[in-house]
């Protein structure tokens, strides 16, 4: 008996399996299924078109019905596969539909018409990406504007916040002034005020200042992120202030010594503090949807939301839009992930 | 010049290049920080340099939250709030008042209450469904195996998505056509209109809110687990102590301060839960995924009749919560530091 309790509870070193690892297997699989299964459904989905995204069951991957051209007709005929009554299998050409029975035709003898029940014939298939999903909008609908837009919120307000969070944050971490308790207790407890709780008198602030419906409306609000000042803040005290003093000792500005000593020692953390902000900014849906009401500024998030919330959803073009708007954040993720990763873990920001 | 200055590659050329303007920009900024320096001193230059963060914290965070408790006693429709009329506890009374409080229907403002049920009933059951299926994922990513990496990638992506595109891939998976419809009726189930269900929407806005942000705490129990010293898992093997043993009387005892830190950050999260939401099911059916957030928001921006005032007195009831949830955030987190630093 004990013999086989040793046997179960045995891991590391030995082979044997203990119940533990399958339902750990049975975790992962599981969570690969749910966390990436969306999203392969969501790209794969996005290359169909609208015919196709109407289709139920739908299929895996983004077929197309085949279509000939043939002689004497002006649009391309789409082909089928059909089983004539003696079993023999044809290639033909709808050329007409009437109720449950298909006009068709030969597509090298065009002129003779066949009769054929719908039942008795299968579109011929292909797999072709629908990559005018991907431009019509471009072409047709505002997103170039939106794209555009979304990318001038993201890099002006990532900048700003930046130059600003850090330069508090010197001032915070070297120097020694009356009342730097009571800044840093301000800022603290502004991380208790999210912007959901002060929407309402935002949004009459914004207007006050004339910046209702402006990107800067957008843009400004965000950029004393009290976690970004912390951040940097945490760093900077690691930097020694002997640099500091021998720069002072060579007639160095403050000014110089912030930005060409302990601002380029603290690029790490400025760095992580820039992926964090890009993904902010690129993401943040309630507070433009609260100050843009002009169709023409809508950031790439809202945008996609009012494009979706119509009332005859165009799935094929909200769904290739989707993919373009997760783009960036999922290259940033492929090459930065390690310090996302890891600044969220040190930190507990996001 | 150094020497490696003359061996920089294209990109740092390049980007020398992007900074040419920030480089011009910083060096014109120093002239007036000197000024000011040799007039004021360093407490001058201090002063300077907390400037445009705080002036912006002050315009954009600190008095709006003042205008917010100041909001919350007037009334009228007034944007202004010189134009507003003083009305006192009016709008707190119109959102309190209620003939029986277990009961939205019987209340003045009875969006308000169906609200703050479905958040609350949304809070608890996120966040107790959100916290044991992320630490049963950091327990699982914690354990020796190969490819760990590409495993916390995979928990973890869904954290960096948009709301907006988190809830438009749902809705395609949930709709009526979807892929989840067509499993079903693959395993010749019955399908399902997912969001025009009541009961349903509101699992699918907890589920959703769920696969958006399981990765981030998983990361942050994850950061515990691995600072758990080994020994004590190496004595506990000697000792032949069962696996169940192990967790319940090392690890779980140990990751208890980030247990507790996890645990509120989910819950002021989860009191402010919109966006997903609100793209998923706009708050519908009815109001069957109608949450405070999207309350305030409707009730003070969104509709043809703005009512600030009242959407004011509703903020300042959520901040409240808020507030003392962070509150005990913070004392969690100096604790756990305390008990790490031992």
């Amino acid at each position: 008996m004990s013999g086989i309790a040793t046997f179960l509870t045995r891991r590391r070193g030995g082979a044997s399996w203990h119940f533990t690892d399958v339902l750990a297997w049975i975790w992962l699989l599981a969570g690969l299924l749910l966390m990436f299964g969306p999203v392969v459904w969501l790209g794969l989905s996005s290359f169909k078109t609208r015919a196709a995204l109407s289709e139920f069951p739908p299929t895996l991957l983004p077929y197309e019905t085949s279509v000939v051209e043939v002689e004497g007709f002006d649009e391309p005929l789409p082909l089928y596969r059909v089983k004539t009554e003696d079993g023999e299998e044809r290639l033909l050409v709808q050329v007409r539909r009437i109720g449950t029975v298909a006009q068709m035709a030969d597509p090298e003898a065009p002129d003779e018409i066949i009769r054929v029940p719908l039942v008795a014939r299968e579109p011929v298939r292909e797999v072709r990406l629908a990559t005018e999903n991907y431009s019509t909008p471009f072409e047709r609908y505002n997103f170039l504007r939106y794209f555009y837009n979304s990318v001038f919120v993201t890099v002006v307000a990532t900048i700003i916040t930046l130059i600003f969070n850090s330069m508090a944050a010197f001032a915070l971490s070297k120097y020694q002034f009356k009342g730097r308790t009571a800044v840093l207790a301000v800022i603290l407890a502004t991380l208790m005020v999210p912007l959901s709780v002060i929407i309402v008198p935002l949004f009459s602030v914004i207007n006050g200042l004339n910046l209702f419906n402006s990107l800067w409306g957008v843009i400004l609000p965000t950029v004393a992120t009290p976690t970004g000042v912390f951040l940097l803040r945490q760093y900077m005290l690691t930097i020694p202030d002997e640099l500091l003093e021998a720069a002072r000792m060579d007639h160095a500005s403050e000014w110089k010594i912030y930005w060409r000593i302990v601002l380029p020692l603290a690029m790490p953390a400025v760095a992580v503090l820039a992926i964090f902000s890009v993904m902010w900014r690129w993401n943040d849906f309630l507070w433009p949807l609260i100050v843009l009401s002009d169709q023409e500024l809508y950031t790439l998030q809202v945008g996609l939301n009012s494009f979706q919330g119509e009332l005859n959803v165009q799935w094929h073009y909200v769904l290739a839009m989707t993919v373009v708007s997760m783009l960036p954040v999922v290259v940033i993720f492929a090459f930065l992930q390690r310090f996302i990763t890891s600044g969220i873990a040190s930190t507990g920001i996001k | 010049m150094t020497a490696e200055a003359r061996h920089e590659t294209a990109g740092e050329r390049l980007a020398g290049l992007l900074l040419a303007p920030v480089r011009w920009g910083m060096n014109l900024i120093d002239r007036p920080m000197t000024w000011l320096q040799r007039r004021l001193g360093l407490g001058g230059v201090a002063a300077a340099f907390l400037a445009p963060n705080l002036l912006v914290f002050g315009i954009f965070v600190l008095f709006p939250m003042m205008l917010n408790v100041a909001y919350s006693f007037t009334g009228g429709g007034a944007l202004f709030l010189n134009n507003r009329v003083f009305v006192g506890t009016l709008q707190y009374e119109t959102l309190l008042s209620c003939r029986d409080f277990l009961d939205a229907s019987s209340c003045r403002e009875d969006r308000f209450w169906r609200a703050v049920g479905n958040t609350g009933f949304f809070v608890i059951v996120q966040v107790a469904a959100l916290v044991l299926i992320s630490l049963a994922t950091a327990l699982v990513l914690n354990r020796e195996m190969r490819a760990r990496g590409f495993w916390r990638a995979v928990f973890f992506f869904p954290v960096l998505l948009s709301p907006v595109v988190v809830a438009l891939i749902w809705k395609w998976i949930l709709q009526r056509n979807g892929l989840l419809n067509a499993v079903l009726v693959e395993l010749s189930f019955e399908p399902t209109l997912w969001l025009v269900n009541r009961g349903w929407a509101m699992f699918w806005a907890i589920f959703l809110s769920i696969w958006a942000h399981l990765g981030f705490y998983t990361l942050i129990l994850l950061a515990g687990l691995q600072a758990i010293p080994r020994e004590l898992y190496e004595a506990a093997e000697m000792d032949g102590a069962p696996s169940w043993r192990v967790l319940t009387r090392i690890t779980l005892p140990l990751l208890w301060p980030n247990l507790v830190v996890v645990i509120l950050l989910a819950l002021i999260r989860a009191v402010q839960v919109f966006d997903e939401v609100f793209v998923l099911t706009g708050g519908g059916p009815g109001t069957a995924t109608l949450f405070l957030v999207q309350y305030i928001y409707e009730t003070g921006l969104a509709q043809q009749v703005r009512n600030l005032g009242l959407a004011s007195a509703a903020s300042i009831l959520m901040a409240a919560v808020l507030i003392v949830l962070t509150l005990v955030q913070l004392l969690a987190s100096a604790w756990r530091e305390r008990k790490e630093q031992r």
